[in-house]
């Protein structure tokens, strides 16, 4: 079942935001506006990539997570950190350090989140075998699959329908303590993200019911957190037992992580732009001889997430660097792979996601309705400039024109437009001061690149 | 509504950019993903085939609320033998299209598939034309 109303991890500090047009003008959907002075965020478009989070040059954008003192209400609070985060930290704090410190923040257990990667690594090779949508699709990356749902509605059938690596290693988890005796309510499953998108993922799945996880923390913050503990020389909790990752699951976050065990002609492509350019060329057929697909929606994948807080070669490095030494020491993770049968059969029965329904963005649902919608969006085109300025607060003219059939923008919010019509210099002022706030024109030196900048 | 899309002879990196348009077209109406899918993979199929082989081309899309009616009409050498053509693997693609990853011999059967009605018309030395319908 998939929700009608979308979570998104996403808001707009309306008191930071200046109503620039940065992330109106990266939205890969075209879901931002400017209106007021400031930015909206259309729900039913927004996949939560976090293109815009990258470029706001004031960081208005906010993503909320849940607070770290929820944790105290499980008896056991278990931290679910993906290998990105290890990746974070400089090459003399230690793995083992960084478990510690997370410990002593007051979690009961650290268990990272590809631990299921073994498992999932046979199963998708199985899953490729068994199904013929040729390319399959990783379903790894939420910011894809929703790009997919909105973008490339024709390609939903081929997203591989395996739940992804946090869901399984969670269902593990939780399955191993109430073995234990646990009851359900008694487990906390706080999944530390290094991006907006799993956020969303995990509040509002698409495929599943209702996940796993119990809250989600913000990797910067925690990283926040635990270096300053570890800055402090503070180790004050004992040594407690870790887990180990094998090579293929520490790199599996990473750029071609997934896609080199995959079988045949397999690609990983990461960057969003770079995923729409190829998906368009697999969607019309040009692209036809490739049989998995990787994609990712930042730079080098999870090590680019928006809030990681090192840089993303480094972190992409640093990660690597682990995966050599875990092979050095002929290491397996520790939940799954060949050692633990029990553990396959578990997840086997929590692996198949539902079907991934397409939402394409339509201009009606009476397709004679839109078919004259299109036409006089087309009628428009042949007048508004398509200098693409996005003065008028929508990210292209063509926005413009659609904005203007569905009746959310007027023709005369083009500064062009205005001219061409001759408005009046007090109607034209008005419009503007509707789209861009009332302050916008008026002398300002303390904004960037101006004489006071800062001040 | 009716489209028109110039085509030039030769230039593959531009074929496609008939499909992917009429594509962003038909996906703002409630069209199935799936049908919109045929649709366009027949068109770029058909894109590409005046590429290949015609000097120029013109293709024009008319859509109602029932169909999408596609005539591809192009300045070429024509097809001598269409049932010849309608063979999955027969091609007269030259080396050098080949050699760009076309040229199969899969283009016009792959076309049929992925229409509901299809006809061919074809003069030797001044042309092809190819009108598909596919219902919505």
């Amino acid at each position: 079942m998939e929700q009608n109303v979308f979570h998104h991890a996403f808001s707009v500090d309306k008191s930071v935001c200046i109503g620039c047009t940065h992330c109106m003008k990266v939205c890969p959907t075209q879901a931002i506006r400017v209106r007021n002075g400031k930015a909206e965020v259309m729900p039913e478009r927004c996949i939560d990539c976090g293109e815009c989070y990258r470029v706001c040059p004031v960081h208005a954008f906010r993503i909320g997570e849940d607070d770290l003192s929820d944790i105290i209400q499980f008896p056991v609070k278990v931290a679910l950190l993906p290998a990105v985060f290890t990746g974070q930290f400089p090459d003399d704090i230690s793995t083992d350090r960084i478990y510690q410190a997370i410990h002593q923040l007051g979690f009961s257990h650290v268990h990272e989140v590809e631990q299921s990667v073994d498992f999932l690594k046979e199963k998708t090779l199985q899953y490729q075998i068994s199904d013929d949508e040729s390319p399959h699709i990783s379903s790894f990356c939420p910011a894809i699959v929703r790009l997919i749902q909105i973008r490339f509605p024709s390609l939903t059938d081929n997203i591989i329908r395996l739940r992804v690596p946090h869901d399984l290693t969670a269902e593990l988890i939780k399955n191993d303590f109430i073995k234990e005796g646990y009851k359900d309510s008694e487990i906390g499953i706080f999944y530390i993200t290094p991006c907006a998108a799993k956020i969303a993922a995990v509040k509002s799945p698409v495929g599943e019911d209702k996940s796993v996880i119990n809250g989600v923390i913000n990797m910067d913050s925690l990283y926040n957190k635990v270096m300053a503990l570890i800055k402090k020389e503070d180790k004050t909790s004992s040594a407690q037992h870790r887990t180990h990752l094998g090579a293929d699951a520490i790199t599996w976050s990473l750029t071609n992580g997934e896609s080199k065990h995959a079988h045949g002609r397999a690609l990983a492509i990461d960057g969003i732009k770079n995923v729409s350019e190829f998906l368009e060329k697999i969607e019309n057929e040009e692209i036809t001889d490739v049989d998995f697909l990787e994609l990712r929606a930042c730079d080098e994948s999870c090590a680019g997430g928006i809030l990681c807080t090192s840089n993303r070669f480094l972190t992409a490095e640093r990660l690597q660097k682990r995966a050599r030494k875990s092979e050095l020491a002929n290491r397996d993770s520790d939940l799954t792979g060949e050692n633990n049968p029990e553990a396959n059969r578990f997840l086997e029965q929590k692996m198949t996601l539902e079907h991934i329904e397409p939402r394409p963005i339509r201009l009606d649902i009476e397709i004679g309705t839109a078919l004259k919608k299109i036409e006089r969006i087309r009628e428009l085109m042949c007048f508004l400039p398509g200098f693409d300025c996005g003065a008028c607060g929508a990210p292209d003219c063509r926005a413009l024109a659609e904005d203007i059939v569905q009746k959310k923008a007027n023709v005369s919010d083009c500064v062009f437009m205005q001219h061409n019509n001759l408005l009046d210099r007090e109607h034209a002022q008005r419009i503007i001061y509707k789209i861009w706030g009332e302050e916008a024109l008026n002398k300002d030196c303390s904004k960037k690149g101006a004489k006071n900048e800062g001040n | 509504m009716h489209l028109k899309y110039k085509i030039q002879g030769g230039n593959f990196s531009k074929a496609g950019f008939a499909s992917s348009e009429v594509k962003k077209i038909l996906r703002q109406l409630s069209i199935e993903p799936k049908t919109i899918k045929r649709l366009v993979v027949a068109l770029y199929e058909g894109e590409v085939n005046i590429v290949a082989h015609a000097y120029n081309g013109l293709i024009t899309v008319d859509i109602d609320t029932e169909k999408v009616t596609v005539t591809l009409k192009d300045n070429g050498p024509g097809i001598p033998d269409i049932d010849k053509a309608m063979e999955q693997g027969y091609s007269t693609a030259s080396a050098a299209v080949r050699e760009m990853g076309f040229g199969a011999g899969m283009g016009l059967p792959n076309m049929k598939k992925n229409t509901d009605e299809m006809t061919i018309k074809s003069v030797v030395n001044e042309g092809t034309e190819v009108i598909f319908i596919n219902y919505i």
